[in-house]
């Protein structure tokens, strides 16, 4: 008996001492960055929406031997002085890549506002409102298109900046604070770059100024953060005031190209309902035409679906018409097929023989309310294989652009796709069919998943061939995840993903000519 | 004659059996799915008596508190949880008991498409521990600490509420109990103390109220209070009961958002719990209990039945004589 008490005691004692509750963050293990190489020539890469690198102006640095200057290095003595323990953290923090870190807080803004609006007592979904984005519903929805979207207009931007703020950079060719004043020992690694305008600015300018338009109820956090950035660079010894303050103009002069970009991509009309009117409707009509099942929403009360026009938002890597003519997959089975009765019948298979390694799978890359997105996710997978590279700023943001670009017209040649075709999920035809994830509220083909993981694994493959196999596993297991957690026929996933490569394709011809290589 | 003696023996002690295994209820899981009846009341198994049975619940709810807010969601209609999973008490000695606890679930939402899933929940095994009892004024008043500890005893999944079968952190709890009896009349007053390990999870990052890029989750720590007081009798026990579960940390459910394992999971509970043990056949005990909560935050507002089967073995009967003659 008293074996059987001190036994317990151990035990738990043990188990007390082994809980330590700390988290370790994976993000936070990233080191300082330090490129192998710095792509001094990144001025003359091509852009994407600007004409060219120089389009925006930069006016001239002062002098280095000017007594402006000077004061200037006095305020980074002086915050060198004496540096506490935060703002030792916050050098630590940001010093690891302005983009990468940029795109961790765009990835946390969009699993914040990832939540679908209540319905209200007449049981209609009020639509989130950009001009009032903190009265409820909040504003955005950050659903997978509208992710999607976001995540490519900042990259994009963050993009173009970088490239315009290296063609300054060579131009003015002002050295760094630290190779001016050698009495100034950098808190990062030394960089050969020129150091005007400066690089984490233009990130800061264009991201700030498209999240005012992207996630405008979050001002307070983005502005903190941006000068908890700053910040971070002068006390790093990294850059003086005058290149925050250069680059953060020309990144905002950047982003303001995008934003009227955005503001004319025909993303404002992609609800489907005018002034209380369904548009959408008219797909639900086609349908019923066509002679098919047209999809209804599994939802109670019945949600409208979400964003039925996305697919028409002009496209990033190719015109309108390619997602029409050479992207658009053939139709899918009719529901009245011997192939669909096979499909479905494949689906309630999964769904009454769950086991642990599918439901892994399924909740792997559920990606649903309340998560980055799947687009979010492939940013995730993208920079954890990216941070090894040692890569510069100006590739961090050519590699994300391109990616996110993908990512994008893969959300809308998957959309045109789903609202063409309008099809049932498969729940919708045997309610027997219980699902092991949330139930998406849109037509069932094409896969999202599919089409998202096939476009991000091609285009990583070619950026990071050595990790290409996996990528493709990778993109095949998101795809096969969604027929597994019961929510998408197979030859949704699989027209999914091929589509997705084609579109990953059109973004690899964008990375051979861009000037890069 | 000496069968006789045996069987009071048994009998004095099956009446106490079953509700000293019913408190094992609360620790075995999650508070959103699980709020079977607590039994804090607290008299002890005679020495080398195992007393081993079935206990079966259902619990259901239509509304839930997403944070402070009581809503319905007719996606998910009524989400019900049944359990049921062999108990047992073991007497190391008459001060000193071994209880165990492996329920099986099942969930289950009657609206929307999610599916429910059912496996083996966690094992959990008590020792409780009697060092004092003494008269007090014209009762008898006995104190009591009991430690626990659980663990998962399958790979179910967690997050997955508020259809997941359990919460999967390993769980130490520290309880001290004060009994107080006055005739047949009896007030058991308990506190407890639960240390939760995290958990982890199938994604590799997720939202509480910011980002975390991490599958392992922080479980903050839970505390509990139960008082129940009623009548103690030879055949019956009736006892109201009201029981709150504070989870000491956590954050609550977004407008709209599916719950999380790390939820600050609270509610206040009232109900009732009664076991019948008929004078023939001996050893043989029923248990039921109802209850029902009456408030909480980022749980269903659940509604709890229990019953139970139980029977007494005396194990020193069954073993040589080596052990008795020492």
């Amino acid at each position: 008996m008293k074996k059987i008490h001190i036994l317990f005691t151990v035990a738990a004692c043990l188990l007390l001492a082994a809980c330590s509750k700390d988290i370790e963050e994976n993000n936070l293990l990233a080191p300082t960055l330090n490129p192998t190489n710095t792509d001094a020539n990144a001025g003359s890469w091509k852009p994407i929406l600007l004409s060219s690198a120089s389009e925006i102006t930069v006016p001239a640095p002062i002098a280095t031997t000017s007594p402006d200057y000077i004061a200037q290095i006095n305020e980074i003595k002086a915050w060198q002085g004496n540096i506490s323990e935060s703002e030792q953290k916050i050098v630590n923090y940001w010093s690891a890549g302005a983009v990468l870190r940029w795109n961790e807080i765009m990835r946390e803004l969009v699993a914040k506002y990832n939540l679908p609006p209540v319905s209200n007592e007449n049981g209609l979904y009020a639509i989130p409102n950009a001009s009032n984005p903190l009265a409820y519903p909040f504003f955005p929805f950050s659903n997978p298109p509208y992710a999607a979207r976001a995540y490519a207009y900042v990259s994009a931007a963050q993009y173009d900046a970088l490239i315009s703020a290296h063609f300054y950079k060579t131009r003015f060719k002002r050295e760094a604070p630290y190779i001016v004043d050698p009495r100034i020992s950098p808190l990062i690694n030394k960089s050969t770059l020129y150091s005007y305008p400066s690089e984490d600015a233009v990130v800061i300018g264009a991201t700030v100024e498209l999240l005012k338009l992207l996630f405008p109820g979050e001002q307070d956090f983005i502005q903190q953060k941006a000068e908890e950035h700053r910040r971070s660079r002068l006390i790093a010894g990294a850059n003086v005031r005058d290149e925050l303050e250069a680059g953060e103009a020309l990144g905002k002069a950047v982003a303001l190209k995008y934003v009227q970009r955005a503001r004319t991509d025909r993303a404002g009309a992609a609800v489907g309902i005018v002034n209380g009117v369904d548009l959408w409707k008219e797909f639900e009509v086609g349908a019923i035409q066509r002679g098919e099942t047209p999809w209804i929403s599994q939802e109670s009360p019945i949600r409208p679906p979400m964003l039925p026009y996305f697919g028409r938002i002009k496209t990033f890597l190719f015109d309108s018409l390619t997602v029409v003519t050479k992207i658009r997959p053939a139709a899918p089975p009719s529901t009245k097929s011997e192939t669909f009765k096979k499909e479905l019948e494949e689906v309630l298979y999964y769904s009454k023989n769950p086991n642990r390694e599918r439901i892994r799978m399924v909740h792997f890359w559920g990606d649903g309310v309340g998560t980055y997105t799947p687009p979010g996710h492939w940013n995730a997978i993208a920079v954890e294989h990216m941070v090894p590279l040692k890569l510069s700023e100006a590739r961090w943001a050519r590699n994300l652009a391109l990616l996110n670009m993908s990512l994008m017209d893969a959300a809308i040649v998957c959309w045109d796709t789903k609202f063409t075709y309008y099809n049932p999920r498969p729940s919708q035809l045997n309610p027997e069919i219980k699902t092991l994830t949330g139930l998406p509220n849109f037509p069932s083909y094409i896969s999202g998943h599919s089409t998202f993981s096939g476009a991000a694994a091609t285009i990583l493959g070619h950026l990071i061939p050595e990790k290409s196999n996996l990528f493709n596993e990778m993109a095949l297991e998101a795809s096969y995840s969604r027929l597994y957690g019961a929510i998408h026929y197979r030859s949704d996933c699989e027209v999914g993903l091929e589509v997705g490569k084609k579109v990953g394709n059109y973004a690899i011809q964008k990375a051979q000519n861009d000037g890069a290589n | 004659m000496f069968l006789q003696t045996k069987q009071t023996f048994l009998h004095k002690h099956s009446t106490y059996c079953t509700r000293i295994i019913l408190f094992i209820f609360l620790f075995s899981g999650t508070p959103l799915l699980i709020s079977a009846q607590t039994d804090n009341d607290a008299i002890m198994m005679g020495k080398n008596l195992f007393c081993v049975g079935v206990m079966t619940s259902n619990s259901s709810w239509n509304e839930y508190w997403e944070g402070t807010l009581k809503r319905e969601n007719a996606n998910l209609g009524t989400v019900s949880t049944n359990m049921i999973g062999p108990m047992g008490s073991l007497g190391i000695t008459s001060k000193l008991n071994l209880i165990f606890n492996l329920p099986y679930v099942n969930t289950a939402a009657s609206a929307g498409q999610l599916k429910g899933f059912s496996d083996l929940q966690d094992l959990s095994l008590w020792l409780k521990w009697k060092p004092v009892k003494k008269k007090l004024g014209n009762g008898t008043i006995s104190l009591f600490t009991i430690g626990g500890i659980s663990t998962p005893a399958s790979n179910y999944v967690a997050d997955y509420l508020p259809l997941s079968i359990g919460l999967r952190s390993r769980n130490l709890s520290f309880r001290g109990m004060a009994d107080y009896q006055v005739g047949v009349w009896t007030a058991t007053l308990s506190g407890t103390y639960v240390h939760r390990s995290n958990i982890e999870i199938d994604r590799t990052s997720y939202y509480t109220t910011e980002m975390h890029y991490s599958n392992e989750v922080y479980m903050p720590n839970a505390a509990q209070v139960n008082l129940r007081m009623g009548y103690r009798g030879k055949y019956w026990l009736v006892e109201a009961v009201a029981d709150n579960w504070t989870t000491l940390g956590g954050f609550d459910i977004t407008r709209n958002n599916m719950p999380f394992p790390s939820n600050r999971m609270n509610m206040t509970r009232t109900g009732i719990h009664m076991k019948y043990e008929p004078a023939k056949p001996k050893g043989i005990t029923f248990i039921g209990g109802a209850n029902t909560t009456i408030n909480g935050r980022n749980v269903g507002k659940t509604t709890s039945f229990q019953a139970g089967l139980f029977y007494i073995l005396n194990l020193s009967a069954n073993r040589s004589d080596k052990t008795q003659k020492k």
